[in-house]
């Protein structure tokens, strides 16, 4: 109930300034997000904009270009204002928001913080000033399916309705309205100090949350008729703000019952003094932080609650994905224009046909009010689509493994990752331990992001080696299927002793990787598994043969012979 | 929609954030300052993490330069006193004839979505419509000659759009061959650069182009926080009485920047330091001689910016990481490591 609660307060609060705040909102296709929707419009002024963006939009509808019909008609060039400049004053809806790749979110992002839209298309210039909040519409399945966090990060509230019935929806839990304040609303710096306290005690890095905490307080105050922020709306603005954002679970265990035995608790917040202002605080520097703070932990995300490793959370974070470049949204990447008839792998540039055209209008011009276009004219764009190849890397984190070598493993793999770096492949990671696999980082070309996985990848528990393998090769399958190539390089001391259900047994988990490892063979997926086991073992012998993979060493192994390896294994 | 002279149409944009009130951040305000005070070193890379007011502080850039000589009503602005380095147009007017102006130096944003003609520059559309003539437009790149081009995302940027930038950096001038038209115009751009590094990595040849490359990370004091936060509410409250607020600060930087640049010429670089350059650079590897350079005009920027007349190991101390921490053996996964690493070899070398 309370989340509805929020959700609707959330709503009055975008409602009262549309193109400030911004909502992502997670939900699946249904009548709750529909409600919470319909809620939004009735309470907007029916001037404000609402627009859909889709995710395959392209560029000219996004930011604007030539216009080529008025341009047609007029016989002179006419500019076509984008999406984004029709949002002016309201609100960006985009529904599938988790589809959106970091090209489109990135455009929408430099959009915000400029307040406008610089064109520079198609032999076109224009500014184009425009304010403007987005409602992403998230219904992403996980980790890997996210909002672009360059958007997340631009929006001011973070709704999870998927807890919410269609029943509770359907009461509107809202406080009559006030009339609004005269003149702006004031903050007290105590306020701002101890949002900034809180949002340093939650973890939360960036500045721009605590921005929207601040004036989401302020809107708060204003719906209630006041016009200064009192400790309660800010409280209720952390809750909104920084609390879905928090990163790691704040340390107030008795801290409010502490505070309030403390005889002589600092006023308010001035700076504190000496050294606690030289690093962020362990405890709180006030009793108002102190509440703020309490009252976000209401909000928590669930993840975080439960302990979800922090090596998920920042794949949580899948910008990676340049999703500008995906194959499905065309053939490739574009490397330039070259006169040619269009065909189904050059793909007719209208805007270059009509410009080369141009310059001879005067001269062949018959009908004035038309132009005249030559085959000669004709331009076609040229694309080229790189064969990208992806080195997955499936590392046994069990128990044995880790009493092992994994800190070497973790070296060589690094080292292989440094590799493909310079190849400009990707790389991606999946970590097997206790019962299961787990993608630690889907593919990648981001190598930072591939160390920090690697970094915080969690060791201990059994060996469920069938379920590494598996994954390994599904995800392979995946990206083949996607028309790129793709190599597994597994990292295991081949000990076996997790079947693929997820009970143990050492026999069984023998059998169960045996049959992964043909699995990967008759795949034809390129292999090669790294033994990491102090004295090479002939089981991993064994299931490299078995899955058709090259074998090494790694007390053999230095780093030269692992990367050639490593090489070889993908260019098989 | 026509742009014959790019510089005489100031698109209004929205107000910018003042240089002087960006909390912290001291390496990234200082690399920039240098650059402002010699272009020759080469650019500047920012990488780091959302919401530090990278764009922020690189758009502000452009309130602090001081305007420089150019040909009124050239669509280069160039410089009159470089004979070599005119445009066509300038070179046909006879030397009596080219009257000179103060313009200031442009600061050019490279928008994400900008197309490779508006980049270059291309046939005029308009011209051909309306009247049938065949004349040139010129891009991005002319506009930003004698100036900086600000790329944000610079990761995100397509390849071909990095080729063509890649060309012209080098070159320092811009060959613009299609549509029949063929135009070569001056471009002498610096670049800067800034992006999140989650989000993909540069193309080494790319990275090379920068002369500077700074790391910046949200500050990590309740206190700065709490100061970013109050500068910045007050400055989306009133961005205008908060630009008068700072105008003092912002002017006396503006002087500042101003001196150096005068002085800069004068700044005696001694052999100790220089030796001292060298070794460093050495010692880690440092590809090439570009290294040793940017080192040298760097601590050159920053003596002058300090009102001193020669260079000493201090300065080769304060901008060593920066001028460095890029150019080091190419180690991908180092990059955090990178900055100790130049750090080290700074202490083991000035030390003794």
């Amino acid at each position: 109930m309370t989340t509805w609660r929020d959700a609707c307060l959330v709503r009055r609060i975008v409602a009262h300034d549309p193109a400030r705040f911004g909502v992502v909102l997670r939900a699946g296709c249904g009548p709750v997000r529909d409600a919470w929707l319909a809620g939004l419009r009735a309470r907007l002024a029916a001037a404000v904009p609402v627009l859909r963006l889709p995710p395959q939009i392209d560029d000219g509808r996004l930011l604007g270009g030539l216009d080529l019909a008025a341009t047609l008609a007029s016989g002179a060039p006419r500019l076509e204002r984008g999406l984004l400049a029709a949002a002016d004053g309201g609100l960006v809806l985009l529904p599938l928001a988790e589809r959106h790749g970091a090209a489109t979110a990135a455009r929408v992002a430099q959009i915000m913080d400029t307040g406008g839209i610089a064109v520079e298309r198609d032999g076109l210039q224009d500014w184009c000033a425009t304010r403007f909040a987005i409602i992403a519409l998230d219904e992403g399945g996980g980790a890997e399916e996210a909002t672009p966090a360059a958007l997340r990060d631009r929006a001011a509230f973070w709704l999870d309705l998927d807890a919410v019935t269609p029943r509770e929806a359907g009461c509107d839990a809202e406080a009559p309205p006030r009339a609004a304040p005269h003149g702006p609303v004031a903050v007290a710096d105590a306020i701002l100090a101890a949002l900034c306290a809180a949002a340093a005690c939650l973890g939360v890095a960036s500045p721009r949350a605590v921005l929207f905490a601040l004036d989401a307080a302020r809107a708060i105050a204003a719906l209630d008729g006041r016009d200064a922020v009192a400790d309660e709306d800010a409280g209720t603005a952390a809750r909104l703000v920084l609390g879905p954002r928090a990163t790691i679970v704040p340390d107030t265990g008795d801290a409010p019952a502490e505070a309030a035995a403390d005889p002589d608790p600092p006023p308010s917040s001035e700076d504190a003094p000496g050294d606690d202002a030289d690093r962020l605080p362990d405890r709180l520097p006030d009793r108002l932080a102190d509440r703020i703070v309490a009252a976000a932990r209401a909000a928590l995300p669930r993840d975080l609650l439960d302990g979800m490793p922090a090596a998920a959370a920042s794949a949580a974070a899948a910008a990676g994905r340049s999703g500008g470049r995906a194959p499905a949204t065309g053939g490739g990447r574009p490397t330039g224009l070259r006169p040619g008839m269009p065909r189904p792998n050059a793909r007719l540039d209208v805007v270059a046909t009509l410009r080369a055209a141009a310059p001879w209008q005067r001269l062949r011009s018959r009908a004035p009010g038309r132009i005249a276009v030559r085959s000669g004219d004709f331009r076609v764009i040229r694309t080229e689509r790189p064969i990208r190849s992806t080195t997955i890397f499936v590392v046994d984190a069990s128990g044995s493994a880790a009493l092992h070598r994994l800190a070497e493993a973790k070296g060589a793999v690094e080292l292989l990752l440094g590799e493909s770096y310079v190849r400009r492949d990707r790389a991606a990671l999946i970590a097997f331990r206790g019962r299961a696999a787990e993608v630690l980082l889907p593919p990648t070309g981001s190598l930072v992001r591939a160390r920090r996985g690697l970094t915080a990848m969690p060791a201990g528990g059994g060996t469920p080696l069938a379920a590494g393998i598996e994954a390994g090769c599904a995800m392979a399958a995946t990206l083949r299927r996607r028309g790129e190539t793709a190599s597994v390089v597994l990292l295991t001391d081949a000990r076996a002793n997790v079947a693929r259900d997820g009970t143990p047994g050492r026999l069984r988990a023998q059998a169960d990787a045996a049959a992964a490892a043909k699995a990967l063979r008759a795949a034809g997926i390129p292999a090669l598994l790294i033994d990491i086991a102090p004295r090479p073992s002939a089981d991993a012998r064994l299931l490299a043969a078995e899955a058709g993979a090259r074998w090494l060493a790694l007390p053999q192994a230095d780093a030269v012979l692992l990367s050639r390896a490593a090489r070889t294994a993908a260019a098989a | 929609m026509r742009t014959g002279a790019p510089a005489a149409k100031p698109l209004a944009r929205a107000a910018t954030f003042p240089f002087a009130a960006i909390v912290g951040q001291e390496e990234m305000k200082q690399a920039l300052t240098i650059v402002a005070v010699d272009p020759r070193v080469g650019g500047v890379l920012v990488l780091g993490d959302r919401g530090t007011g990278k764009s922020t502080t690189i758009r502000a850039l452009a309130a602090l330069l001081p305007p420089v000589r150019a040909v009124a009503g050239c669509a280069y602005h160039c410089d009159p006193a470089d004979a070599a380095g005119l445009c066509a147009a300038c070179r046909a007017t006879p030397r009596g004839r080219r009257r000179a102006a103060m313009v200031p130096v442009p600061v050019v944003d490279l928008p994400l979505g900008a197309t490779e003609d508006r980049i270059t520059g291309a046939l005029d559309l308009e011209q051909a419509l309306v009247h049938g003539v065949r004349a040139f437009q010129p891009g991005l790149l002319a506009r930003a000659h004698r100036g900086f081009l600000y790329i944000d995302e610079v990761n995100l940027l397509e390849d071909h759009l990095v080729d063509l930038l890649l060309d012209v950096a080098a070159s320092g001038e811009n060959l613009v061959e299609r549509e029949g038209l063929s135009v070569r115009h001056p471009a002498r751009i610096v670049l800067i650069g800034s992006g999140n590094p989650e989000e993909g990595d540069l193309r080494p040849q790319l990275l090379d182009r920068f002369g500077l490359s700074v790391e910046v990370r949200t500050p990590d004091t309740v206190p700065e926080r709490m100061e970013v936060v109050r500068r910045r509410d007050r400055f989306e409250r009133d961005p205008a009485r908060f630009a008068a607020e700072w105008d003092a600060a912002q002017q006396a930087l503006r002087e500042r920047i101003a001196a150096a640049r005068e002085a800069i010429d004068g700044i005696d670089v001694p052999d100790g330091p220089l030796a001292h350059a060298a070794s460093l650079c050495l010692a880690l590897g440092a590809d090439g001689l570009r290294g040793e350079l940017t080192l040298m005009r760097a601590a050159r920027a920053l003596a002058a910016l300090e009102g001193q007349t020669a260079v000493t190991d201090a300065h080769l101390r304060a901008v060593a990481p920066m001028a460095l921490r890029h150019r080091l053996r190419r180690d991908p996964l180092d990059e955090a490591v990178a900055t100790t690493r130049v750090a080290r070899a700074v202490d083991e070398l000035l030390a003794a």
